[in-house]
C-alpha cells in the first residue's frame, strides 16, 4: 500500500511535508473505518439508523469505485443493489440456502448483473452512459415487478426471516439489534479492506488514470474498455454485497430497492461524502441518514433540507465533506 | 402534508413526549416500571407522500381514541401513548422505523400502515419478534396462510369483502361489465373479488385491460373500453390511479354510455378531484360520518372528533386509525395490560362497536368481520354541504358471508 | 380489432405524444445549446402545471394560466440559469445534472409546501369539455386542442429558428458552440434566454397537460424519464429528433397499449437501451457528441 498510486492528482500536486500524514492516513484507513464502524450503534439514535449507515455506507463505497474513482456517472446502481438483495432473499426463502451461503450467491446474481450492464453500457460515454445504466437498470426494475409470482412485486419479497445463525457451533440471536450489526459488520469490514486492497493496486492506478483523462490512458497502452468493464463489474460486487446484507437486516426486500429513487439516492449519498475518497461514502451515507432522520423529526418536508443542502453541495464543495476536509487540511 | 403545517406539531411532540417518556422510564426503579409504564403503541403511517391527507386524518382518529381511553384513567391504571413515525410509503422504512419502534421504544404493539406493500413489510418484522400487530390497509394477501401471523390482526377491509359488497349492489343479472386493471397485487385482487361476484349474479365479462401501475394517462386505453361498450366499467386501482383514470374516463364521454364503479371511493380523493368527474360512480368504504343518522357508535365517534378537531368530520381512512387503536386497547382493557398472549386471546373474543357496527376478529385469518358501505357520489347540484360528498347506497352488514373462507385461505379446518 | 380502433390508437398516440414533444424539445434545446442535462426538467413541468392552476384561479379564467403560466416559469428558468447553473459552465458536465437533481427534490417539495400533498382538481376549460365525433370514433375536444396548440407552437418555433437573427444563432450554436464565441456573440445572453425557452416549453406541457389529469407534486417525474427517453432516441440535442421521437414514443405506448397494456412502460425503456446500443448518438444525433 503506497501513497504513491493512492490519487494521481495528489501526487502531482501534494508538497511532500503533506504527504506523511496522508500516506498513514492510507494506511491506516481500513482500521480507522472499522474502528468508527464498531462505535456507530453506540453513538447515533437508534440502532436501526446505525445498520443503515453501515449498509448504505457499504453500497456508496462500491458506487464510488465506478463513479469517484473511475469517473463513469451510473445512475442505474440500484439494479445491483436490488439484485443481491433479491438472490439473497429468494436463495434463503426459495433455494434453502443458509445465511452464509445466500451472501456469496447475492454477490454473484449481483455481479453477473453488473457485468452484462457493464458490457453494454460501456460503449456508451458522458451523459449516454448515464443515460444507458438508468434505462437498464428501470428494465430489472420493471422485470421484478412484472415477475410477481418470484419477486412478489409490489408487496415485495418476503418469507425468509433468519431469526438465529449458527456457524463453528455458535449460536447467534439474530433478531437482537446490536448482535445483528456486528455480524453484519464483520461482512462490510472484509469488503472494505478488499476495496482498500483494489485501491491500492495497479488497477487502481489504471482506474484513476481513466478518469484523469481516458486517451491518454489508452495512448499508454492500457486496455480501457476491458478496465472499465471491471471497475464496473467490481462495483456492481459490492452493491450487490450490500444488498445482501439489507435483505438479511430487514428480513424483506422492497421494490423500491431497485427504484431509481434509490439510484439517485446514492448518488446524492457519494457526492455528499466525497467521491474518488475512501471515508466520503461512509460520512456522505451517515450525513445524509443522519440529516433525513434529524430533519423528518421536526418538519414532514425533510426533502427540502436535503436538496437544498445538496444543491450547496455541488457549488460551493463538489469534493464533498471528506475531501474538502481533506483538501482543507493539506491546504494548511 | 398538505395543509402542511397542521401535521408538523403532532410528528414533533410526539418525538418529543417519546423523548420525555424514554428518559422517565430509565429514571424509574424497575419494580415500579412494571405496573405504571405507560402502555406504548406505534403507528407507522405515511406523513409524506401522497396519501398525507390520510394518514393524518389517520393520526388524529388514533391519537383521539387514545386520549377518550386516557381521560377514563387508562388501561389498568396506565396511561397509554402513541408514537407515530413517518413511513414514507415505502416498505423498507416502514420495516426500519418499526424495528426502531420496537427495539428502542419497546412499544407493546404497532397499529398502522396504509399500503399492501409497507403492511406486509411491518406485518414480517412484528411476525418474527412476536409484537401485535394491527394492520389498517386493505390487502387479501395478508388472509392467506402464508404471510399469517399471530400476532397480526387486519383491522381494514380486504378487496375481496369490498368487491362482494359493492359488485351485490350494483351488478345484475346479464350485465356487461368491462374491467380496466392496475397490474399489481391490490388490482389483481380487487378483479378477482368482482369477477367471482359476477358470476355469481350472472353478469359476464366483455374485457379487462391491465394497466400499469402509477399511470398518469390512460387515453389509450378508452377507445377500446369504449368499443366494447360495457353497461358497467369497473376501475380496479387505488389513489391517484383511480382519480386520474375516472377523470379521463369522463373526458372520453366513458360516463354517459355506462356507469362506472370503482372498489374504494376515497373521501379526500373525491374533494381533491371535484364533483363532476366523480358524479354518478360507485364504490365501497369502511366508514361514512353520514352513518350517524342510523347508528348511535357513529354519532358519538363523529362527536368526539368534531370536538376534538373543530368540527372536522373523519373520513374513511382515518376512521381506521380510530377502529384499530380502539379494537386494540378495549383487547388489553379486557386482559388487564400488555401481556401478548393474553391480549392476543382478548381480540380473538372481541367484539366491538366503536364507530361502524358490530365487528369482531375471525379466529383464523384475523380478520375483521365488519360492515362494508356502498357509495355514490354525488352530483354538484345536489351537494350543498361540501362535506358531504357522497351518498349511502347501501350498507352490507357484517357477514362471514362475504369473506373467503378459511379453507380456501389454507388454513387447515 | 378492427381498422377503425387501430386508427383511433394511433390518434390517441399522437395526441399523448404531443405533450412529451413539447417536454423532450426544451430538454434537448438546452442540451444542445447548453451542454446541460436538466434533471429538475420534469419538475419544471410540474411547476408549470401548478403556475397555469394559479393563475387560472385568480384570474378566473384557463387562457390567462395557458398564456402567462409558461413566461413566468421561463423566467424562473431563467433565474435558474443565473444563479445556479452558469458558475458551473466551466467544470464536468456532470455537476449542472446532479444541481438540478438536487433542484428538482427542492422544487417538489416547496409546490408541496405551497399547494399540499395531495394534489388539485383542474377542470377541463367548459369551452373544450365534452367529445368530438371524427368518424371513426368519438376524442375529447380537449386533446384535440392540445394537438392544435402543439402544432402552432412548432410552426412557430421553426419560424423563429429559420427566419430570425436569434434563431440562426441557436442554430449556429446547437452546431457548433465555439464558433458562437469566434463570431463574438454575447454567449451568455443567449444561454440565458435558452434556458428560459427550453423551460417555458415544459411548463406550457405541464399547463396542457393539467386537464388531462389531476395536477400533484409528483407529476413531474413520469415526465422527467418519458422525456429523456424521448431525447435520447431522437438524439440530445436534436430538435427534430425531439419531434419525431416524441410521436413515435406516443404512437409506440398506444399500440402496447392495445396489444399487451401492462407492457407499455418497459417498451419505452427497452427500446431507448435498444437505440443507445445500436446508435448511441440516437436517430437524428450527430456521433461526435456520444
Amino acid at each position: 500500500m503506497t501513497a504513491s498510486v493512492h490519487s494521481i492528482a495528489e501526487v502531482m500536486t501534494g508538497p511532500t511535508g503533506h504527504r506523511g500524514w496522508r500516506a498513514r492516513l492510507t494506511a491506516w484507513r481500513v482500521p480507522l473505518s472499522i474502528l468508527v464502524l464498531c462505535l456507530l450503534p453506540w453513538v447515533l439514535p437508534s440502532q436501526a439508523l446505525a445498520v443503515n449507515v453501515l449498509i448504505y455506507g457499504l453500497l456508496a463505497v462500491g458506487y464510488n469505485l465506478l463513479f469517484g474513482y473511475t469517473g463513469m456517472l451510473s445512475f442505474g446502481h440500484a439494479a445491483f443493489f436490488g439484485a443481491g438483495a433479491y438472490a439473497a432473499g429468494l436463495g434463503i426463502g426459495q433455494l434453502g440456502l443458509p445465511w452464509y451461503a445466500a451472501i456469496p450467491f447475492g454477490m454473484l446474481v449481483g455481479g453477473a448483473l453488473a457485468f452484462a450492464v457493464g458490457l453494454l453500457s460501456i460503449r456508451t460515454r458522458g451523459i449516454y452512459f448515464s443515460m444507458v445504466t438508468l434505462a437498464l437498470a428501470q428494465l430489472v426494475y420493471y422485470a421484478a415487478l412484472q415477475s410477481s409470482s418470484i419477486t412478489g412485486g409490489e408487496n415485495g419479497l418476503r418469507g425468509f426471516t433468519v431469526a438465529r445463525i449458527e456457524l463453528f457451533g455458535w449460536s447467534v440471536d439474530f433478531l437482537d439489534p446490536v448482535k445483528k450489526y456486528y455480524v453484519l459488520m464483520v461482512f462490510a469490514a472484509v469488503a472494505l479492506w478488499l476495496v482498500s486492497r483494489v485501491l491500492a493496486s495497479p488497477f487502481g492506478a489504471v482506474i484513476e488514470a481513466i478518469r484523469e483523462n481516458e486517451t491518454r490512458a489508452r495512448a499508454c497502452g492500457y486496455d480501457v474498455e476491458r478496465t472499465k468493464v471491471m471497475a464496473f463489474t467490481l462495483s456492481g460486487l459490492v452493491c450487490a454485497l450490500a444488498g445482501t446484507l439489507f435483505a438479511l437486516h430487514l428480513a424483506i426486500v422492497p421494490l423500491d430497492t431497485l427504484s431509481i429513487q434509490t439510484s439517485g439516492m446514492i448518488v446524492m449519498m457519494t457526492l455528499l461524502g466525497g467521491a474518488g475518497s475512501f471515508f466520503g461514502p461512509f460520512v456522505g451515507a451517515l450525513a445524509f441518514l443522519l440529516m433525513e432522520d434529524v430533519v423528518a423529526l421536526w418538519t414532514p418536508h425533510w426533502q427540502i433540507v436535503v436538496g437544498t443542502v445538496f444543491i450547496l453541495f455541488v457549488l460551493f464543495l463538489p469534493k464533498g465533506i471528506w475531501g474538502t476536509l481533506i483538501a482543507w487540511r493539506a491546504g494548511r | 402534508m398538505t395543509k402542511g403545517l397542521p401535521t408538523l406539531p403532532i410528528t414533533r411532540r410526539h418525538a418529543l413526549a417519546g423523548l420525555a417518556a424514554g428518559t422517565a422510564t430509565l429514571a424509574m426503579p424497575g419494580l415500579l416500571r412494571a405496573q405504571s409504564e405507560t402502555i406504548r403503541i406505534g403507528f407507522p403511517t405515511p406523513l409524506t407522500g401522497p396519501y398525507a391527507a390520510e394518514a393524518k386524518d389517520q393520526v388524529r382518529s388514533a391519537e383521539l381514541a387514545v386520549k377518550l381511553v386516557n381521560d377514563k384513567g387508562g388501561i389498568a391504571g396506565r396511561k397509554v401513548e402513541l408514537l407515530v413515525r413517518d413511513d414514507k410509503l415505502n416498505a423498507g422504512e416502514a420495516a426500519t422505523r418499526t424495528l426502531e419502534l420496537i427495539e428502542k421504544e419497546k412499544v407493546h404493539a404497532v397499529v398502522g400502515s396504509l399500503s399492501s406493500a409497507v403492511q406486509l413489510a411491518i406485518n414480517e418484522v412484528t411476525r418474527a419478534r412476536g409484537v401485535i400487530f394491527v394492520s389498517i390497509s386493505q390487502s387479501d394477501t395478508i388472509n392467506e396462510v402464508k404471510d399469517f401471523s399471530r400476532f397480526t390482526f387486519h383491522e381494514a377491509l380486504n378487496p375481496h369483502m369490498t368487491t362482494a359488497a359493492v359488485a351485490k349492489h350494483t351488478f345484475k343479472p346479464g350485465m356487461k361489465i368491462a374491467y380496466l386493471v392496475a397490474d399489481y397485487a391490490f388490482g389483481h385482487e380487487i378483479l378477482r373479488g368482482f369477477k367471482r361476484a359476477q358470476a355469481a349474479i350472472g353478469a359476464t365479462s366483455v374485457g379487462e385491460i391491465l394497466h400499469p401501475i402509477g399511470a398518469p394517462d390512460y387515453s389509450t386505453f378508452m377507445p377500446r373500453l369504449r368499443a366494447m361498450k360495457p353497461d358497467i366499467l369497473c376501475i380496479c386501482n387505488f389513489g391517484r390511479d383511480q382519480a386520474n383514470s375516472i377523470k379521463q374516463a369522463v373526458d372520453f364521454g366513458l360516463n354517459k354510455q355506462d356507469r362506472i364503479v370503482v372498489p374504494v371511493l376515497l373521501y379526500t380523493q373525491r374533494l381533491g378531484i371535484g364533483a363532476e368527474a366523480f358524479e354518478g360512480v360507485v364504490g365501497g368504504a369502511n366508514y361514512y360520518w353520514r352513518l350517524q343518522d342510523t347508528l348511535p357508535s357513529a354519532k358519538a365517534f363523529n362527536d368526539a372528533y368534531k370536538a376534538a378537531y373543530s368540527g372536522a368530520y373523519p373520513t374513511d381512512y382515518g376512521a381506521y386509525g380510530y377502529t384499530g387503536v380502539s379494537s386494540l386497547l378495549l383487547a388489553m382493557a379486557k386482559a388487564g395490560g400488555t401481556d401478548t398472549d393474553k391480549v392476543i386471546a382478548a381480540l380473538e373474543g372481541l367484539t366491538y362497536d366503536v364507530a361502524k357496527g358490530p365487528q369482531h376478529y375471525r379466529k383464523c385469518d384475523h380478520q375483521s368481520v365488519q360492515s362494508v358501505l356502498v357509495l355514490e357520489s354525488k352530483a354538484k347540484a345536489d351537494t350543498p354541504e361540501e362535506a358531504d360528498p357522497f351518498r349511502i347506497l347501501a350498507v352490507e352488514p357484517a357477514s362471514e358471508d362475504i369473506l373467503r373462507s378459511c379453507a380456501e385461505l389454507g388454513f387447515p379446518s | 380489432m378492427d381498422a377503425e380502433l387501430i386508427a383511433m390508437q394511433l390518434f390517441s398516440g399522437v395526441a399523448l405524444g404531443a405533450i412529451l414533444v413539447m417536454v423532450a424539445l426544451g430538454l434537448s434545446i438546452i442540451f444542445g445549446m447548453l451542454g446541460v442535462v436538466n434533471f429538475a426538467h420534469g419538475a419544471l413541468f410540474m411547476v408549470g402545471a401548478y403556475a397555469g392552476l394559479w393563475i387560472a384561479s385568480l384570474t378566473g379564467s384557463f387562457w390567462w394560466g395557458l398564456l402567462l403560466a409558461p413566461l413566468l416559469v421561463g423566467a424562473f428558468g431563467m433565474l435558474i440559469e443565473r444563479v445556479l447553473i452558469r458558475p458551473l459552465y466551466k467544470r464536468s458536465i456532470d455537476d449542472p445534472l446532479l444541481l438540478t437533481f438536487g433542484l428538482a427534490y427542492v422544487l417538489v417539495e416547496a409546490v408541496r409546501i405551497l399547494f399540499g400533498n395531495e394534489g388539485m382538481p383542474f377542470p377541463t376549460p367548459p369551452e373544450l369539455a365534452g367529445v368530438a365525433d371524427l368518424g371513426i370514433g368519438y376524442f375529447p375536444i380537449y386533446r384535440l386542442f392540445v394537438v392544435g396548440v402543439v402544432a402552432v407552437v412548432l410552426l412557430l418555433l421553426w419560424l423563429g429558428l429559420e427566419k430570425t437573427k436569434f434563431g440562426l444563432i441557436v442554430r449556429a450554436g446547437a452546431r457548433d458552440p465555439q464558433i458562437m464565441r469566434v463570431l463574438g456573440v454575447d454567449v451568455a445572453k443567449v444561454w440565458l434566454l435558452v434556458f428560459g425557452l427550453g423551460v417555458g416549453l415544459t411548463a406550457l406541457g405541464g399547463v396542457l397537460a393539467a386537464p388531462m389529469r389531476s395536477v400533484d407534486p409528483e407529476m413531474g417525474a413520469l415526465v422527467l424519464a418519458e422525456a429523456f427517453v424521448v431525447t435520447v432516441i431522437g438524439g440530445m440535442g436534436s430538435l427534430v429528433g425531439a419531434v419525431v421521437a416524441g410521436l413515435l414514443i406516443g404512437i409506440a405506448i398506444s399500440m402496447t397499449a392495445l396489444f399487451a397494456p401492462e407492457m407499455a412502460t418497459i417498451v419505452m425503456f427497452a427500446l431507448m437501451a435498444l437505440v443507445l446500443l445500436v446508435r448511441p448518438q440516437g436517430l437524428f444525433g450527430k456521433p461526435g457528441r456520444a
